[in-house]
Order: C-alpha cells, then structure tokens, then sequence
C-alpha cells in the first residue's frame, strides 16, 4: 500500500504544481490579482506533499519492500541501515524525486519565510519555480516512476553499489543536490523579477539567503565529494578533472560569482543585468551537470546511472528553461535600469574583477569538459586531462587571489591606493618570506605548487587583514564569514600546493616481517589475515607504522574488500592523519612469490584542502545567519543597505561594512 | 549594454545545446576503425621515456612476434583503469611497447610505480606525432602490430578485462 499511497501523493503535488503556475500566471494578469494571496499557500502544500513522497520512499528502502521494483534493484536486506537510506537517493529515480522534493521545500520555504519582496516578483517566482518542478514531475511520473511495482517480487534485492557503500558518500549526494537544486530558486527569483521587472536591491537581498544556502551546501558537497574520491577509490589523488567532478565545479563557480554580484546589488544596487544573468548561468550549470552526468555523453570513472534516453529529456526541459530565460532576459535586459556607477578602483570594481575571473575559469572548466565532445562530432576523440585543466585555470586564479586579498579592504565608490598599499605590505611580505623558503629548502617542486605556496601564505594573511583595528566582539557575522572563507580558501589551496609539492610515495612487494620507509614513517608489514563485515569478505593487512626515530607504534589496516552482492572489490585505504600530513596505505594483490603489494604515500598537510572547504562552508554559514538575523532586526527598510561609509575620506581605523 | 550583447548568452547556450544534441543523436562512435589498418607502421624513432625502460622505434615491431603497442598518459584517468588489464596480458606472455603521450619522465615514473609497469620498451611522444600518424586520437589506445610491423587492430579507449580475450585472440589472429 505505501508505494501506492506515495505514487498518489506524488500525483496530486504535480496537480498543486500545475495550479501554482497557472494560478501564478493569471494573478500576474490585471484581472487577477485577487487570486495573488492563493499562491504561498499552493507552494507550502506542494513542498510537504512531495517531502512526504520523498519520506515514504525512504519507509520503502528501510523495510526493504521488494516488491517495488527500485528497491529490489538498489537494496538488499543484508545492507547496513544507513545504506538503505542512501539507496533511496542512490539511483536514478529517487535521485529525481529527491531533485522535485527539494524544490517543491525550497519553493514552499520561500513562501513562507521571505516577506520582503514585492508580492507580484513573489508570485512570479513561485509560478517559475513550479514550471521547472514540473518538467521533474513529467519525467518521473511518465518515465521513471520510482514506486514502481515489481511482479513476482524476488526473493533478494540486488544490493547497491559498494564504491557508494560508505559513510561519506550516503550523504554526498544529497549535499551537492541540495546545492544544484537550491540554485533553482535563484534562477526562479531572477525569472520573477525579470517578469515584474523588479530586478533591484530588494530582490537581491530577498535571493541572498537562498544562493548562499545552495553555495554552502555545494561547498560542503564539493568537499566531502573529493574526500570520498581520495580514500575510497584508493589513487591517492583528491581531483582528476573528471566531468562529474567539474559538473559539480561549474556550478559552485557560477553561484560564488554570484553571491558577490548579488551583494554589491543589494548594497550598492548596481550590476543588475549582471546578477540576473548569473542566477540564470548559475542553475543552468546545475542542469547541465546533471546532463551530462546522466546521459553519459562524456566518458567518466564515476559514471553509475548512465542512459542517453535520460539524456534526451533533461536535454527538453534544459533547452526549455534555460532557453526560455535567456530570450526573456534578451527581451528585458534593456528595460533592467541602469545601476549606481562606480569607479574601477573600488571595492565594486574588485567585485566585477572577481566576477569575471570566476566565470572565466568556468568557461576554461566548461571547455575542456566539452572538449572530447565536440571533436568527437568530427570523427576524432581525445582525452583532456590536468596539463590543460591545471595550468589555463592558473592563469585565471592567480590573479583572482590578488583580487580577493585586496578586495575587502577597498573602499565602495573609488578608493586611492596609497592606504591599500599599506595595508597590503603585510602579506606580500609574508608571501616574499614564503618564496624565498621555499625555493631555499624545498628544491625544485614546480612552478604551480610554489606558486600555490607562495599565494596561500599571502592570502592567510591578508584575509585576516579586514578584521585589524576593529572591535572583534562587535563585529558583524558576516564580516567573520567572510574572513573565514577567504582564510579557508588560503588554507585550501595550501593543502593543494603541498600535496603536489612534497608527496612521497613507494610501491613495494612486501614479505610477512618486511620493513618499508616512506617519508619520514618506517611501516612493517605484520600480516594479512581475512575478515568478514557486515556484507563484505576483506582481507586485512596489519601494518605498524612508526614516524621518525620515535617508538610509539600506530597500527594500520588497509583492505582488500569483496562485496557479495553485487560482486565487487573495492581497495579500502587506511589513513593515519598527523598534524603535518597522512600516511595512506592500500593493499594490492598478493603476488606468485607470496609477497604483498603495498602502496605506500605520505601527503604532507594535504587534509588541509578539506579543512579549508570546511571553512569556506563555515565561513558562509556565520555569514548566512548574521545576514538573516539583520534582516530580520531592521523592519523598517531603506532602499540600499546602509554601508556605515562616511561619503568623505576618513580615518585608517574607520570599520568596513563588507559584504561576504 | 550593447543591444546585440544582450542576445549573446542566447547565442552561446544554442552553441551548447547544439553540441549537446550532437552527442546525444551520433552517441561516441566508439568503434571507429582506423585508417591504418592493414598498413604498416608509420616509421618513427622515439626517445627513451624513463631510464629502466629501453627507447621506441618501428624497427622494434618487424621482429616477427605480434605485439601490443599502447598509447598512454601519466595524466590519463581511464589508463589508470586499463593498467591492471595491461599487467594480466603482460603475465599472460604478451609483448607490451608503450608510448608516453605529452609527458614528463619523472611523471611516466610515478605512474609506472603507482599502477605496475607492463611494457616492455616504453618512447615519448611529447607533441602527439606519433598519435596522429597511427591514426590515434586519444588516451588510451592500444594496436595489434604483427611481426611485419603492419597494424591488424586498433582498440579505442582503455582495455577492460572481459576484453582480454578478445586481445589475445586479436593477438593470435596476427601471427
């Protein structure tokens, strides 16, 4: 019965779908403006039907009911508990239920929280988000139907696939789809307010709040989506530029592009058309991502749910939406009033710099992705890897990180240079220490990695600098947020740059009793014995690790694990994590001679580019909530927000109300 | 703003959509022979890519023995994929030549530590001649060469393991 109540509900949130848009669209009308208070209403309901969709699916997988004909394919009752929740969003149609589910929420969220728009953009920007749900709703009710029946159901389901069978990723994917989804609401306030012509400072501060709440929830999927990448495929390598990999890429450049367009709209309001254009880009690389990672055009290590015919639906709806929202920007783009000027040497004209240099590196990302594809239509195929990727998105990101060491500290309107001189001594002097060291004691490493050095010590530094001589205590959240994910980038790319600076690594075929050094560790392998978990076999290799000339012993078993169902190996690395790097240890295949190979690494700080990710999420978390606890003290509105800038020059000391 | 530039975003997605569309309706032709086929070996003479390993030339296929040459990249992803595939043909007595596109030695290196060193000679390619005069477009590739140096094969994209029969079948075929 569950499978059937849950297709009806699902049902009759499409029906609610339909009428938020059409009733939307009537009340835009001149007749129909009494009907403009039915629509919240419509959106809430229709987020808590599909939710409650979303959660009897989950009900589904949990009592591993395999009847239904999902569940049978991506379950087995022998899975852990928590992989029978991540079954439900661990295919192709409960990852499209969970794409309706979190924009039926995050529609019904803005209906009910945010008050300050014009109630005409409001109900444009419901009755578009309602028309891109229901492209979702079409496909999955017309062709994959996740509560499917399955009939005789079989007696065992099939089980998921053990790469995704781990804790990182039961919670990946739903991170990184809150993120591309909650661009949707982005690109449905930039449809609204283009259909009002409505684009200004109380529209970018009513879609604030959601494009960071996507962008952090994409931060920390980006993140824990290349930790995962890093231990479980056993590479030892954290990013291959694969196209899923840059899918998820693409969008998180776009939507930081435009969470500092939409601050200087809503502080300064100026780049109107701008802003608008990145919601549109924004959400249109979300569906490209998921185009391309479900059609399975591009040849990829993580392609799992693969089907051109897939393909050529989102293909429909992305040729409708952003399609649709292009030509309607062509045909109100003029009528978008110009915003306030600014002078290039401001902290707007750092902004646009920063703006441009993000959409170049996702123009660069976004070429070598399609690359293959485009030649291949004239007959030829190649394979674009890290020589291209690495060192054209340098030229981009280098100076990017000039921008944002010196960005926050400039001045809206026009700044003159001499004070920002000053104040950026500090860390280009840090960064010349840092060359200087570097090239000093480490030897040759590569121009990138001591580049990356070099800027990462700079960057530390200087995005420290906006909080000097302010009162801390008294400091808003979202100046700190901003601090913190500046920082977190520095700390990022410091992680980056070591890794690929200072890694050691040693492949041996090691005896029982046999002793190995890498790095500053002495590893002996003790054993390898076979283990059993829950719905795994393992063989599991006992190493004791010893760093320096120190006795303390730490024990390490990395894995060698065959699932039963479906059949697979998978390499389950061990990682011993130190305050200055991780030991990785894989165990490979035993060898005719009876000798083990052993893959040895040791990565100097290179946790550090997931720390870093944690504080660019932190960072805009601290950053969300002092924003929304602001808006929601100040009731009485000004049409811009107040910059505390005294239009004169003033003193060195004065505070800087930033945006983050 | 310029009135053309604002129909530029609309412009550049058509762009988009178009090569999407392509892929989509012509999917990967992946399995285009080459033109080479049944030809002989362009000549080349390529330089040594790491010390351990002897240089390339086409001298080293008219031994008589069929055997492998394979087109690879350190930076390649799906080579990592192929490489276990490679060693189980080299244990199973296949002859293995490799060709390092585009590379560094110190990186051949590191690949070859970290995913097993199946071949035998191994040349550097650093400008892709190589590749386009077989008839190779991308990474991985892999030729059947028989003993007269004259190409009898060519397979697209990185060997998987149910293909190894398929290879040594190729590779009997051959002799």
């Amino acid at each position: 019965m569950i499978a059937e109540i849950a297709l009806a509900i699902l049902w009759l949130a499409a029906a609610l779908a339909v009428l938020q848009l059409g009733l939307g669209s009537y009340a835009l009308t001149a007749r129909g403006a009494e009907f403009l208070r039915a629509v919240r209403p419509i959106a809430v309901v229709q987020g808590l039907l599909v939710a409650t969709a979303f959660a009897l699916l989950i009900v589904l997988f949990l009592r591993t009911d395999l009847s239904v004909k999902l569940v049978a394919a991506n379950s087995h009752s022998l899975k852990p508990l928590i992989y029978k929740i991540a079954g439900a969003w661990g295919n192709h149609e409960g990852s499209m239920l969970l794409w309706v589910t979190v924009m039926g929420l995050a529609g019904g969220f803005v209906a009910l929280l945010e008050r300050r728009l014009n109630e005409r953009t409001m109900v444009a920007t419901l009755a578009g988000q309602a028309f891109v749900s229901l492209g979702f709703y079409a496909f999955m009710l017309f062709s994959s139907n996740p509560f499917e029946r399955l009939n005789p159901a079989p007696v065992e389901g099939n089980g998921l696939n053990p790469l995704l069978q781990d804790p990182g990723l039961a919670f990946h994917p739903p991170t990184l789809y809150i993120g591309y989804v909650g661009l949707s609401i982005a690109f449905s306030f930039a449809v609204g307010a283009l259909i009002t012509r409505d684009v200004g400072p109380a529209f970018a501060r009513a879609m604030r709040p959601w494009v960071m709440g996507a962008w952090i929830f994409l931060t920390l999927g980006i993140t824990a989506g290349s930790w995962w990448a890093y231990y479980e495929l056993g590479w030892g390598g954290w990013w291959f530029w694969d196209p899923v990999e840059n899918a998820s890429l693409m969008p998180w450049l776009a939507a930081t592009a435009l969470l500092h367009s939409v601050s200087v709209l809503a502080t300064r309001g100026a780049l109107k058309a701008w802003t608008v254009m990145l919601a549109v880009v924004a959400f249109s690389m979300s569906m490209v991502g998921t185009f391309l990672v479900r059609s399975g055009i591009l040849t990829s290590v993580h392609a799992f749910a693969v089907d051109p015919e897939r393909g050529s639906f989102i293909l429909t709806l992305l040729a409708i939406y952003i399609g649709g929202a292009l030509a309607l920007f062509g045909l109100r783009a003029s009528t978008v009033t110009e915003g306030a000027r600014f002078h290039l040497f401001s902290r707007e004209g750092s902004l646009v710099m920063n703006n441009v240099l993000l959409v170049g590196i996702l123009g660069i990302v976004l070429m070598g992705t399609l690359y293959p594809l485009v030649t291949e239509a004239f007959g030829t195929k190649v394979s674009v890897g890290p020589p291209y990727f690495n060192p054209v998105s340098a030229i981009f990101v280098f100076p990017m990180l000039v921008i944002m060491a010196a960005g926050p500290l400039m001045r809206w309107r026009q700044d003159n240079g001499r004070k920002l001189a000053n104040l950026l001594a500090v860390p280009a002097l840090v960064a010349a220490a840092t060359l200087a060291l570097a090239v000093v004691f480490a030897g040759d490493i590569g121009v990138l990695p001591l580049l990356g050095l070099v800027f990462a010590a700079g960057l530390a530094v200087a995005s420290l600098l906006p909080l000097w001589k302010r009162n801390l205590r008294r400091t808003p959240a979202h100046i700190w947020g901003m601090v913190i994910a500046h920082f977190g980038i520095a700390v990022a790319l410091a992680g980056m740059a070591s890794e690929s600076a200072f890694n050691t690594e040693r492949l041996v075929a090691s005896e029982i009793g046999q002793s190995h050094t890498v790095g500053p560790w002495t590893i002996e392998l003790q054993g390898v014995r076979p283990i059993a978990g829950a719905n795994w076999t393992a063989l599991e290799a006992r190493l004791v690790a010893r760093y320096g000339d120190s006795n303390v012993q730490t024990v390490l078993n990395p894995q060698a694990r065959m699932f039963a169902s479906p059949p697979t190996a998978t390499s389950e690395a061990a990682l011993l994590t130190r305050w200055n790097g991780q030991l990785y240890a894989v165990l490979g295949e035993e060898g005719d001679d009876g000798r083990w190979q052993l893959r040895l690494w040791w990565k100097p700080f290179v946790p550090l580019i997931w720390y870093g990710g944690l504080l660019i999420g932190l960072g805009g978390v601290l950053s969300l909530v002092g924003r929304t606890a602001r808006d929601l003290r100040r009731k009485g509105e000004p049409e811009l927000e107040p910059t505390s800038e005294p239009a004169a020059p003033r003193p060195a000391s004065g505070g800087q109300e930033a945006l983050a | 703003m310029k009135h053309w530039a604002i129909w530029l975003p609309l412009a550049l997605f058509g762009l988009l959509f178009a090569v999407f569309a392509s892929g989509l309706i012509a999917p990967g032709d992946r399995t285009i022979a080459s033109q080479m086929i049944g030809k002989p070996l362009p000549d080349f003479d390529l330089p040594q890519a790491v010390p351990d390993r002897p240089a390339l030339a086409r001298a080293d296929f008219t031994g008589g023995k069929p055997k492998l040459l394979n087109v690879f990249a350190s930076w390649c992803v799906p080579c990592i994929a192929e490489a276990p595939v490679l060693a189980q043909l080299a244990r199973a007595g296949v002859e293995i030549d490799g060709v390092a596109i585009r590379d560094r030695t110190p990186d051949v290196q590191q690949f070859l530590a970290r995913h097993g060193n199946p071949y035998t000679r191994i040349g550097r390619d650093d400008v892709s001649k190589i590749q386009f005069d077989l008839g190779s477009s991308g990474v991985p590739e892999t030729f059947v060469i028989n003993g007269k140096g004259i190409i009898t094969y060519q397979h697209i994209g990185e060997i998987r393991a149910d293909q190894v029969p398929m290879i040594l079948q190729k590779l009997k075929e051959a002799q």
